[in-house]
C-alpha cells in the first residue's frame, strides 16, 4: 500500500467492484470502457483510503448459460457464481453496447435473471458504447430506469463512449473527465456504506406463528 | 422407505412420430400406470392437479378412487393438491371420502400451483399464494381434527357449527406432505404441524433441495416433533432406463430435447449433471438415487417421474418393470442397511392409527 493516501489504506476491509460487460467482440470497446471505469474507481477509492478488488463478468462467456436459465428456471453451475457475485459486490459497474436505442439483449437477460432485491441500495455506475454519440441518451432513458426499478443507487454521471471519443484529448469535458467524475461519485457512495454481505434466503423467514397471524 | 411414482398428467405430442394422445387416452394411461405401479411392487402412486391444457388431471380423487378399486396395497397420493385455489372444506371432504373408499390407503401432498391465471379462475390472486396456503391449511387441519368447527378467515366464507363429512377414517386424517420448490414458508409450515416435506427435486440443482430440506429438519426439531433426522422427507426423481445405458440415452434424447419444461435448452448431458435426472442403466439409477441421502439425510419417500414429455404408454410400462424389478429392490435393501433405528418410516394410516392407540393407552 502506498503511504501517501490521505487516511491510510488499511482502514477497514477491502471492497469488491463487480464489472459486468456485455461487449460481444474480442477485443471489445465495451470492455475497454469497463476497464477504464473500474480502474478509475479503484483510484478514487484508494484516495479515500479504501482498497478495492475488481472482478469482471464478461457476459459473452455466459450467453448460452443465460438462455438455459431462461428456459429451465435455474442457473447452472457455471453461471451461478456470475450471478451470485452481484450479491456480494460493494459496487457494480455495468456496461453495454447500445443496440436499437437501448441495452443489448444479452445485458438485459443477465439482469432479468438477478434475484429480486439483489441490487437494492447497491452503488452502480452505468456505461455504454456505440458507433456515434447520437445514442448516448439511451443510458438515461433505458439503463437508468431499469436500475431504478431494481432499487440500485445509480451515480448521477453515466458514461457513454462513441467511437470518436477514443481519439479525443483527455481534458475538459472529454471521455477521461467523464470517467473520473463518475468514478469519484461511485467511490463516495461506497465509502459511506458497510461492506456488502451475501443475503441468506432463509434468514428472513417468519416463524409460523407470525405467518398465521398475518 | 416408500417408493413410487408421481405424474404431472401432461398431454404431449410424441416427438418421435408426431402423435398426440387424446385426453381419454392419456387419462386411461395414467390409470394403467398407477395399476402397474402396484403390480411391480411399488408403494405409492401420486397424481398432479391441473386446470389448464395441456394437462388433464383436474379431479385427482376421481382417478385415485378408480385406482383404489383396482389395487390392494398401493398408497394413493397427489402431487400436488392445490391448497390455494381449492376450497379447504372440499379438500377435507374429498380426501376423507377417499380414505373410506380406499380403506385408508390415502395421503396427499399440498402445493400452491404456479400458474398465474388459475388463481383468478377460482376467484383468488397468486400474490396471496403463501397466505392462502397458510390459512387454507390451517382450516383443513381443523376440519379433520375437530368435529365441529367455528371459523373465520380472510379468504373464505366463515363457518359456524360446521362438520365436514365424512369424518376421517378411524378419526385419523390423511397424512399431509407439503411440497415446495423454493418457498421457506412452506417448509416452515410443514415443520410447524409435524407434517411431511416433499422436495420436488427434479428440474432443479440438488443444492436447492439440500437447503430446503435442512431448513425443514431444523424447524421440525424446533417445534418439538422429534430430532431433525426424524423429520419426514420425500424426494422426487426422474429417470429413464435401458439395460444398456447408450440405448437409454439414444431413446430418451428426442423426448428430452422437446420436453415442455426444459426442452430446447441445455443438453441432456448438461441437465443430467445439473439436476437429479438420470438416463442410463438400472445400476446408474441405483447409484444416483442412493446418493440422494448424502445431502438430505435418511428419508421416507422416493417418487419417480416416469411418464411425461410424450413417452408412449408401452415405454412407460417397460420403465416401471425395470424400476420394480431391478432398481427398487436394491434401493430398499441398501437404504435399509444404512438407516438408523430411530429414523421413522413414512407414516401410513395403519401406523398413525397404532400410534394414536398407543398414546391413548399411555395417557
Amino acid at each position: 500500500m502506498s503511504t501517501d493516501t490521505p487516511r491510510g489504506a488499511d482502514l477497514g476491509p477491502r471492497r469488491r467492484i463487480l464489472v459486468v460487460s456485455a461487449g460481444l467482440r474480442e477485443p471489445s470497446s465495451t470492455r475497454l470502457l469497463a476497464d477504464r471505469l473500474s480502474s478509475a474507481a479503484v483510484t478514487s477509492l484508494s484516495a479515500q483510503g479504501i482498497a478495492a478488488d475488481v472482478e469482471v463478468v464478461e457476459l459473452r462467456e455466459y450467453a448460452h448459460d443465460l438462455a438455459d436459465h431462461l428456459l429451465t428456471g435455474f442457473p447452472n453451475a457455471r453461471l451461478r457464481p456470475a450471478l451470485d457475485a452481484l450479491g456480494t459486490a460493494d459496487a457494480v459497474i455495468a456496461v453495454t453496447p447500445i443496440f436499437n436505442a437501448s441495452y443489448s439483449g444479452l445485458f438485459k437477460t443477465y439482469f432479468d435473471l438477478v434475484e429480486p432485491d439483489t441490487l437494492a441500495d447497491r452503488p452502480v455506475l452505468l456505461g455504454a458504447t456505440g458507433g456515434t454519440g447520437r445514442h448516448s441518451l439511451a443510458l438515461e432513458h433505458a439503463l437508468r430506469p431499469m436500475f431504478s426499478y431494481l432499487h440500485a443507487v445509480v451515480v448521477p454521471t453515466a458514461v457513454y463512449a462513441a467511437t470518436e471519443d477514443w481519439g479525443v484529448s483527455g481534458n475538459g469535458t472529454g471521455l477521461v473527465s467523464r470517467i473520473d467524475r463518475a468514478a469519484t461519485e461511485l467511490a463516495a457512495l461506497v465509502a459511506t456504506r458497510e461492506p456488502a454481505a451475501p443475503a441468506d434466503p432463509f434468514a428472513g423467514t417468519a416463524s409460523f406463528e407470525d405467518l398465521l397471524r398475518r | 422407505m416408500q417408493f413410487g411414482i408421481f405424474t404431472v398428467g401432461d398431454v404431449t405430442t410424441d416427438p418421435t412420430n408426431g402423435r398426440t394422445p387424446s385426453e381419454r387416452e392419456r387419462i386411461k394411461a395414467m390409470l394403467a400406470i398407477a395399476e402397474k405401479a402396484e403390480e411391480v411392487g411399488l408403494d405409492v402412486a401420486a397424481f398432479g392437479e391441473h386446470h389448464n391444457p395441456p394437462f388433464v388431471p383436474s379431479s385427482p380423487t376421481t382417478m385415485l378412487a378408480h385406482v383404489a378399486a383396482r389395487t390392494e396395497k398401493l398408497v394413493l397420493s397427489t402431487a400436488t393438491t392445490l391448497i390455494t385455489t381449492n376450497d379447504p372444506v372440499k379438500i377435507a371432504e374429498d380426501f376423507a371420502m377417499l380414505q373410506h373408499v380406499a380403506d385408508g390407503r390415502v395421503d396427499l401432498m399440498l402445493g400452491r400451483g404456479n400458474t398465474g391465471p388459475v388463481y383468478p379462475w377460482f376467484g383468488k390472486d397468486i400474490r396471496d399464494g403463501i397466505d392462502l396456503a397458510i390459512e387454507n391449511y390451517h382450516l383443513l387441519h381443523r376440519l379433520w381434527t375437530e368435529d365441529v368447527v367455528d371459523w373465520e378467515g380472510k379468504h373464505r366464507t366463515p363457518l359456524r357449527g360446521f362438520t365436514s363429512t365424512p369424518r376421517p377414517l378411524d378419526g385419523v386424517p390423511p397424512f399431509v406432505w407439503h411440497g415446495s420448490i423454493r418457498s421457506p414458508e412452506i417448509a416452515e409450515q410443514a415443520a410447524y404441524y409435524g407434517d411431511g416435506f416433499f422436495a420436488n427435486h427434479i428440474f432443479w440443482p440438488k443444492e436447492h433441495t439440500e437447503k430446503m430440506v435442512n431448513f425443514y429438519r431444523q424447524r421440525f426439531e424446533h417445534y418439538g416433533h422429534g430430532s431433525a433426522d426424524q423429520a419426514i422427507v420425500g424426494l422426487g426423481g426422474q429417470v429413464f432406463m435401458r439395460k444398456n445405458s447408450q440405448d437409454a440415452v439414444r431413446e430418451f434424447r428426442p423426448y428430452f430435447d422437446n420436453a415442455p419444461v426444459y426442452g430446447h435448452g441445455p443438453s441432456l448431458e448438461e441437465f443430467s449433471a445439473e439436476t437429479p435426472l438420470t438416463v442410463g442403466s438400472p445400476q446408474q439409477v441405483i447409484d444416483r438415487t442412493l446418493g440422494f441421502r448424502e445431502y438430505v439425510g435418511d428419508y421416507q419417500r422416493q417418487l419417480f417421474l416416469m411418464d411425461h414429455a410424450g413417452l408412449p404408454l408401452k415405454t412407460v410400462l417397460e420403465q416401471l418393470d425395470l424400476l420394480g424389478e431391478e432398481v427398487v429392490p436394491v434401493l430398499r435393501k441398501e437404504f435399509a442397511a444404512v438407516r438408523p433405528a430411530h429414523v421413522p418410516d413414512a407414516p401410513t394410516h395403519a401406523g398413525l392409527l397404532a400410534a394414536r392407540e398407543t398414546t391413548e393407552v399411555t395417557a
